[in-house]
């Protein structure tokens, strides 16, 4: 095992995708995650199976990647805010034929064309499929530069494993920040378990068909319902959250990703001053973790959910929590960093309002 | 003892057509069927029929099909052909499918030189949604959406495509041809096998464009739809080989 | 310890290199670093900042609203930190190229005359390890010797010559900053 890098995210995320056997990239460039597909271009030029195409648009990106899933490669694209929504038909697309593939969103100030600046306003697009109609995709949320790279083999790990789309949902500091990071070790895809679904010409076997189309509304329901049954387990299987200082904690901050960070760094403080508080990090958005909700401690009675967005994991916590406690909100979209300082500011006062 | 004239081909499969009297799909679908197995590469061929009446192609022709949403599939054959660079991968499009609203992916998968080979169906309409103008229908030509007929000042006119393509420099070969006469035909064939031995030998994009009748959405007969292809659709879409770079090394 | 560090001037002159030197070095120190470049269109402007923050654990905020520290290598950079830099902070300031003192008194200011040290050493690429000598001698975060095998990893197979530049550079620089703090006693 090699000795720790400092790369950033972006970089990390691309590197480590080489690393889990990945040997397709298409993209097209948006602000904050350029270094992405300019990382993977050389990475896969080194490759001798490697292929990476700088796509005309991101609907071509996303169906170039189709094509690669469907003839069995690892494969994945790339993007931030405006250039996902342009890759939404292509995601209802994976998730209908049950095609693996991977999905980087560097999340940036938006609507519209917004900003470049982090943001998180991309929480609903994400974990309510990602484009048309009735599925759930699986969203990875890296907190770390560590995480950009062990979510990342994970992201290919599971989109094989359930034949499904998985993005990793990180932002514009989470893209561009440098963390040491030890990255894993390299897989070589021919050792990949074989994929018996996929189309490579019907040699000594029935030809085979990849389609959506079920024109039958009972056959096309029968596939929505074995959607269902793969989604639960799914969420049976993977959903996972950290949980940091809860054991005696009287308010559960609950963030993800760069929020999450910034929320560890706000307890601290709040803790140097006698506040029990602790953090509730959600680590799959989907399946979102409602175990680890139903497992706190009855004492707990306050959850703070801190986004940088105006409020979408919000109405998740909400659902976990079934209307057990209270459940405030902190959130700042369409850009701006907030500082630990700020959200220790807000975490004081609602514990004091509260009388805990 | 008869001789035999005519069979099936066997990439063709035993089932019963669900286009319309007289649609020009069925002749091509056959075509196609025929070039594979003349060419002996039913093992190793991928289709990618998108949105379109033709989305179910992969009910006849027996080979390995994905399908593709409206317009992608020259980018969906794209990432196939990358990863199976030995196997032949062909797009089977209609003109709304591949001169609308795929126009992007498909210039640029021909400017690429992708090695894939694409049959581009035009028969002037939008013929599953119910005949609405497609970028192909001809001025003056009656549809849906233009009740009146096309009129240029509304609605531009018909796009050459296929010219468009020629231009490109990773297109190798481009042919358009019709399938509305038995000597049309046997030159429809010629184009395609001539477009899959070129994808055979590395050469790049590949093209053919065919004028297909819609006897349905044209509200005519299907032998008055044969003659319009001859005396109207053939005038503004020339019928021959718009490009040929297939012997240059 | 908890300290973030603002790396500022204009593009070219090595600036986001100072920054990345720094946090690589104190990572093969086994501390625990951040780095966080300034990107997109602001980038594109002319100027360039990163900001690097060296913590024993774990590091909530890669972003800095109140520097520690700050190196600044022109005079708009100087202007937009000065102002949000944490009373007591320490500020290297490239004094070749910023005539003016920063209005906070609470700040400790060391003026380094980098252009004027890099050209004595013949070679302007050198600004930026002379800046960084300073800030390391001065701050105590991480040290001439851990900078300069950073920056031998990092820069791998560059040539002997340039890495003497670089390690000349790094040590004029620490020089200049100790012989500061012993004349301002």
């Amino acid at each position: 095992m090699s000795e720790k890098v400092l790369m950033r995210g972006t970089h990390v995320v691309a590197e480590a995708a080489v690393r889990a056997g990945c040997r397709f990239y298409a993209g097209y460039p948006i602000t904050p995650q350029n270094e992405l597909p300019e990382y993977m271009s050389d990475a896969m030029a080194r490759l001798e199976d490697g292929t990476f195409i700088q796509a005309e648009s991101e609907l071509a990106a996303i169906n170039m990647v189709i094509g690669a899933s469907i003839a069995g490669a690892r494969a994945m694209t790339s993007s931030s805010s405006p250039g996902i929504s342009l890759k939404q038909e292509g995601f209802s697309f994976l998730a209908a034929q049950e095609l693996p593939a991977v999905i980087v969103n560097i999340m940036r100030g938006s609507p519209g064309l917004g900003n470049i600046a982090p943001s998180q306003g991309d929480y609903f697009q994400a974990t309510r499929g990602g484009g048309h109609g009735d599925y759930r995709s699986i969203v990875l949320a890296p907190a770390s530069g560590q995480e950009m790279a062990d979510l990342t083999r994970k992201a290919f790990d599971y989109a094989d494993r359930y034949r499904i789309p998985v993005m990793i949902l990180a932002d514009g500091m989470m893209g561009q920040m440098m963390e040491p990071v030890l990255l894993p070790e390299s897989i070589d895809p021919r050792k990949l378990p074989p994929k018996p679904w996929i189309l490579n010409g019907a040699k000594g076997r029935p030809s085979r068909v990849i389609k959506s189309l079920l024109l039958d509304p009972s056959v096309e329901e029968a596939h929505n319902w074995k959607l269902v049954r793969k989604h639960e387990m799914i969420g049976r299987e993977i959903s996972d959250a950290e949980t940091d200082l809860m054991d005696d904690a009287r308010i559960a901050v609950i963030a993800y990703g760069t929020a999450a960070r910034i929320a560890k760094g706000a307890i601290k403080r709040v803790r140097e001053t006698g506040l029990k508080v602790g953090l509730l990090r959600p680590v799959t958005l989907w399946p979102f973790p409602e175990k680890v909700f139903r497992g706190l401690d009855e004492s707990v009675e306050n959850f703070l959910v801190f986004e940088m967005s105006t409020g979408q994991m919000l109405e998740d916590v909400k659902l976990s929590l079934a209307g057990r406690g209270e459940v405030h909100f902190y959130g700042r979209p369409g850009g701006p960093i907030p500082t630990p300082d700020e959200v220790a500011k807000v975490i004081s006062r609602l514990y004091h309002r509260q009388k805990l | 003892m008869a001789k035999l004239v005519f069979k099936r081909p066997k990439t063709l499969k035993q089932v019963i057509s669900h286009y319309c009297p007289g649609c020009g799909h069925g002749i091509i679908h056959r075509l196609i069927a025929e070039v594979i197995e003349d060419l002996d590469i039913g093992e190793k061929t991928i289709g990618v029929p998108p949105a379109g009446c033709a989305v179910l192609a992969y009910n006849y022709i027996d080979v390995d099909m994905a399908e593709a949403a409206h317009g992608r599939a020259t980018a969906v054959a794209t990432g196939i052909k990358r990863i199976l660079p030995d196997r032949i991968v062909f797009a089977y499009q209609g003109d709304g499918d591949m001169a609308a609203i795929g126009t992007a992916e498909t210039i640029h998968a021909a400017n690429r030189g992708e090695n894939i080979t694409c049959i581009f169906v035009n028969n002037g309409v939008y013929g599953m949604t119910g005949g609405q103008m497609a970028p192909t229908t001809i001025l003056g030509q009656l549809s849906t959406t233009t009740p009146g007929g096309r009129d240029m000042a509304r609605d531009g006119g018909p796009l050459d495509l296929s010219e468009m393509l020629a231009l490109t420099s990773g297109s190798v070969y481009i042919e358009r041809t019709a399938v509305n006469s038995p000597k049309n035909v046997r030159r429809t064939k010629k184009a395609i096998a001539k477009a899959f031995k070129s994808q055979m030998a590395n050469r790049g994009f590949s093209l053919v464009e065919i004028l297909s009748p819609c006897p349905t959405n044209w509200k005519m007969s299907p032998v008055d739809s044969h003659r319009w292809i001859d005396k109207v659709a053939a005038s503004v879409f020339p019928l021959r080989v718009i490009k040929d770079k297939t012997e240059e090394s | 310890m908890l300290k973030k560090t603002v790396f500022a001037g204009f593009g070219g002159q090595g600036v986001l290199m100072m920054g990345y030197v720094l946090a690589f070095s104190a990572m093969r120190d086994g501390l625990q670093v951040t780095y966080l470049p300034s990107y997109g269109a602001e980038v594109r402007g002319g100027t360039a900042n990163c900001t690097v923050v060296v913590s024993d654990e774990e590091i909530a905020s890669p972003v800095s609203s109140s520097p520690d520290f700050a190196v600044v290598l022109n005079r708009p950079s100087m202007m937009k930190y000065q102002g949000v830099m944490t009373s007591g902070g320490i500020m290297i300031l490239n004094s070749s190229l910023v005539d003016v003192d920063p209005s906070r008194k609470d700040l400790d200011v060391v003026k380094v005359p980098a252009n004027d040290i890099a050209a004595e050493l013949g070679s302007d690429r050198t600004l930026n390890m002379i800046m960084l000598g300073a800030f390391v001698a001065k701050t105590g975060i991480s040290s001439v010797d851990s900078v300069m095998n950073g920056l031998g990893e990092i820069v791998k197979g560059k040539n002997a010559r340039i890495m003497e530049l670089n390690r000349k550079g790094l040590e004029r620089g620490a020089a200049y900053a100790l012989r500061e703090q012993k004349v301002s006693r």
